[in-house]
């Protein structure tokens, strides 16, 4: 391993970047390094820091708008973000406990550059969807400006989208712009205990199907609930199917009422109230509720939501195994034998005929290397990666094979 | 005057051979080469720019969508893909010497799935046809631009279409899960499905908004919203724009995000009423309408939330819409401003930026001085909440150099504001009318980096070239690295 580049500004990030261009030295982007385990391990010969970079650069909450450089911990930006009764609608996620990281502090730039969004997704979106500007350096050295600072805007390609979840192998992030939301004034979450994962399935859907505008809806096993530090979702030793509401405390008040007559059919449901509804979410969206000791494979599956009881079942075929659903089936965290392939190739055999991808979460360092983490592409989708690789990075100096090998 | 790229001369000495090929690989009426039958095609929304198409082919399937590309791409010909024309910035303008790709034969809605809250429709159905088929279970597709009877769907992905609920709702790209798309090279690919977030790169999000300059979409996945059990409409008159924008401003810093959230000035409230009689107050320097939706008692609790705000802010006129007809009354003003404004003048031209919202009242003096200055009229329409500013130029095209005039006053009006934080187009696109703009607002660098994206997907620049970008560079020279051998700029491990 060779140095550690910790530039303090954009102009000497992009000093770096002429340095690593013109030398060819591969460099692994982190800022954090809260997520640094997730990918491919890669054999770079440098590391680029961006975790200097910090700072709110604007803020205007009448606007709905922030900028902040791309080392600026998440934690920051939601402190002064609550000061204007404001938040990230995406809601990133810390998954620091999950991947077991020594680091804990969690930057925007990576939040952005991985593209993870919490149970909200369903509702407001993934980090793409607020993302409306940033400042880069791309793998040529050239300090490029993307999108606006604006809500609508059209003008060129929209490069936000490509660069959001392109986990540093295009640009070095310097400073990013998001649209930011109210925060609710109120929550609650009305809760079933004991559905199977079909009928689990079936409430998620008709909720969301409902006008009750459910902004997260997740189920796991009793198995699951058992580790939670809640003792009102740990206590009933049942699976337990979890969905919120809110916004303006009359109309979560209604809706609540609109959700409990929507579900009746499904058995008694409980009502979570704000004091404990957050600390649910906060669960499900970090991913806490596996074993943190064990050296199993854990997978995130993104599929259609009412195939979601279909797929964990021809993936797990009755073996003992734990999963999560998130978004109404449609995200699972499903944990893995931790040998062989982690059930890598049945995974994808499944999806194939389901629809959807997976992406494999946690694992050791041998298996990363020996398996695709991302899904693997159709061949000209493949070619496409590989082509808007070397239009931004040709010299493949940016994270180098942490998505893709030779990406 | 516009300059498109030069006409390749060698496909347009091979059109009949061209025109009999396109026929063989497809079924009869899916090619059009008569004059008088292609002249309906030769323009799009963006009408003061005409061209007849070299030929139009109509293909019915992806298959033949992909026949025609391939052989468009092993021949070198150029291909302007097109849905029903709508396109305000041109997007749509055939090349003399392209094949015109118009995709208004692949109409039909392929599943509706409520379990899963979407739809997958073929590229050539309208936007509105999506929340009709969905609408006997209470659903629908949430963006709505003002032309949602006609533009379809493929086109509202090619432009990334927004309309007047965008601010709580989303533009096209936050509203579509998967796509269809064949790329020049006849290859078809699939970007998404009924799922969430892609699996490598985002090229969902990418194709989305590209102006039909990367791939053409040949089915569509959407997802679709439960209906609002309720939804009411405010106006709210002020005597300056100042106050109406910063009541906006105030209304969403107390957490209330409206449905919609629009603003007009006095020469376009005054045109609207004159053709509609939508109630508007004439003695106001602006007015808001703001629409709040969901269940009746939020409606309820929100409507006297937003009445203290604007009493706050000094609102002379408020009213609430008592009744969905006169929800519906309120709203056939705003959107019918532009055929009103098309009754005061002979001719109009919109314009299309976005700006910070606390700009308006600079950006709005502005705008009436450069109105006197280039002596033409102006009405401003504005989708208030996410700054989208919509001016209209009033002009007369019979009067020699009045079209130029208004063009000039329009790329003003864009320059501003970009000048101010904003920027060229909100959401009409840039097409051919904003493409000469683009420097202004992006870097050589910036404009050659998008363009290498365009080179990763058509490396021949065959697809819809002469918009979106002011000028054409090979991909070979976008590609090359300018640094010399032996000469490293930065020898030494930067250290800091």
């Amino acid at each position: 391993m060779g140095g550690v580049l910790k530039p303090c500004n954009e102009v000497e990030t992009a000093r770096v970047l002429s340095w690593a261009m013109a030398e060819r030295k591969s460099l692994e982007l982190v800022a954090g390094g809260t997520k640094r385990s997730i990918g491919r391990p890669m054999q770079t010969e440098n590391t680029l820091n961006l975790s200097e970079l910090t700072g709110i650069s604007l803020y205007e909450p009448g606007e709905l708008v922030l900028s902040a450089k791309a080392g600026t911990a998440v934690s920051d930006i939601k402190t002064v973000l609550e000061g204007q009764n404001q938040q990230l609608a995406f809601d990133p996620p810390d998954l620091s406990q999950f991947l077991r990281s020594s680091a804990k502090i969690g930057t925007i730039g990576g939040a952005v550059a991985t593209n993870l969004s919490g149970p909200r997704r369903i509702s407001a979106g993934a980090a793409r969807d607020h993302l409306l500007g940033m400042r880069a350096v791309t793998g040529r050295a050239e300090t490029v400006n993307i999108g606006g600072r604006v809500m609508k805007n059209v003008t060129g390609y929209d490069l936000c989208k490509l660069l959001a979840g392109s986990w540093g192998t295009l640009v070095a992030m310097t400073e990013v712009t998001l649209k930011v939301v109210p925060r609710p004034e109120a929550e609650m979450t009305t809760v079933v205990f004991g559905l199977s994962i079909d009928e689990a399935v079936r409430a998620m859907s008709v909720a969301l199907g409902s006008s009750a505008s459910v902004s997260g809806a997740a189920h796991f096993s009793a198995k699951l609930a058992a580790r939670s530090e809640i003792s009102e979702v740990s206590l009933f030793k049942k699976s337990v199917t979890a969905l919120r509401i809110e916004g303006f405390l009359p109309s979560v008040r209604a809706r609540k009422d609109i959700l409990a007559n929507a579900l009746k059919s499904f058995g008694e449901v409980e009502t979570l109230d704000e004091n404990i509804s957050p600390r649910v979410w906060r669960e499900v969206r970090d991913v806490t509720l596996f074993d943190s000791a064990s050296e199993d494979a854990i997978w995130r599956i993104s599929t259609v939501p009412g195939r979601a009881p279909d797929v964990v079942r021809n993936i797990s075929r009755g073996e003992n195994f734990e999963a999560l659903y998130d978004w109404g089936g449609g995200r699972i965290w499903l944990m893995q034998p931790g040998y062989g392939d982690g059930g890598a190739e049945v995974i994808r055999t499944v999806l194939d005929r389901f629809g959807g991808h997976a992406m494999l979460m946690r694992a050791s360092p041998e298996m990363r290397s020996a398996v695709n983490v991302f899904e693997p592409q159709s061949d000209p989708v493949a070619a496409l990666t590989r082509r808007i690789k070397a239009a931004y990075d040709p010299y493949a100096i940016l994270s180098p094979g942490r998505m893709y090998a030779g990406v | 005057m516009l300059k498109m790229p030069d006409l390749d001369k060698r496909v347009v000495a091979r059109r009949h051979d061209i025109v009999s090929n396109l026929e063989s690989m497809l079924p009869t009426n899916c090619v059009v080469s008569h004059e008088t039958e292609m002249r309906v095609f030769q323009s799009d929304g963006l009408s003061a720019y005409r061209q007849m198409p070299m030929v139009v082919v109509l293909p019915c399937t992806t298959e033949q969508v992909s026949k025609v590309l391939r052989y468009c791409h092993l021949n070198n010909i150029r291909v302007v893909p097109r849905g029903a024309g709508t396109s305000l910035s041109g997007g749509a303008l055939p090349l003399a010497d392209a094949v015109l790709l118009v995709l208004s034969k692949l109409n039909r809605i392929l599943d509706i799935d409520y379990e899963n809250r979407c739809v997958v429709a073929q590229p050539g159905v309208t936007n509105l046809a999506i929340s009709n088929a969905v609408e006997e279970k209470e659903f629908y597709y949430a963006p709505d631009p003002s032309s949602q009877i006609a533009c379809t769907i493929g086109g509202n992905v090619a432009e990334n279409s927004g309309g007047i609920h965008c601010l709580k709702y989303g533009l096209t790209t936050n509203n579509v899960l998967g796509l269809e798309v064949v790329l020049i090279t006849g290859e078809v690919i699939r970007l998404g499905g009924k799922h969430l977030d892609a699996d490598g790169y985002d090229m969902l999000g990418l194709m989305i908004g590209s102006e039909g300059l990367l791939g053409v979409v040949t089915e569509v996945t959407v997802r679709i919203l439960r209906s609002p059990e309720t939804a009411r409409a405010i106006l709210i008159g002020f005597d300056t724009t100042g106050a109406a924008a910063d009541c906006v401003g105030k209304i969403i810093s107390e957490g209330i995000i409206p449905a919609g959230m629009e603003m007009m000035d006095k020469p376009a409230i005054r045109a609207a009423e004159e053709f509609v009689n939508a109630g508007y107050p004439l003695d106001v320097a602006a007015l808001l309408i703001v629409e709040l939706d969901g269940p009746q008692v939020e409606v309820d609790a929100l409507l006297k939330r937003v009445r203290k705000i604007a009493e706050g802010c000094g609102s002379m006129h408020l009213r609430v819409s008592q009744s969905e007809d006169e929800r519906t009354l309120f709203w056939a003003g705003r959107k019918a401003a532009f055929p009103a404004v098309g009754r005061i003048s002979p001719d109009y031209y919109c314009v299309d930026g976005t700006i910070p919202r606390s700009q308006l009242p600079f950006v709005l003096e502005e705008i009436t001085r450069m109105s006197k200055e280039h002596g033409l009229g102006i009405a401003n329409v504005f989708h208030a909440g996410d700054g989208n500013l919509h001016p209209l130029i009033l002009y007369d095209g019979n009067k020699p150099h009045e079209l130029e005039k208004a063009e000039q006053f329009g790329a003003d009006i864009l320059k501003l504001c970009v000048k101010v934080g904003g920027v060229l187009t909100g959401e009409h696109g840039v097409g051919v009318e904003k493409r000469d703009l683009m420097p202004v607002m992006f870097s050589e660098n910036e404009l050659k980096q998008q363009q290498r994206v365009k080179c990763a997907f058509d490396a021949h620049s065959l697809l819809n070239p002469g918009k979106v970008f002011p000028k054409l560079h090979r991909c070979a020279e976008l590609g090359r690295m300018h640094i010399h051998g032996g000469q490293i700029p930065f020898p030494d491990i930067p250290r800091f």
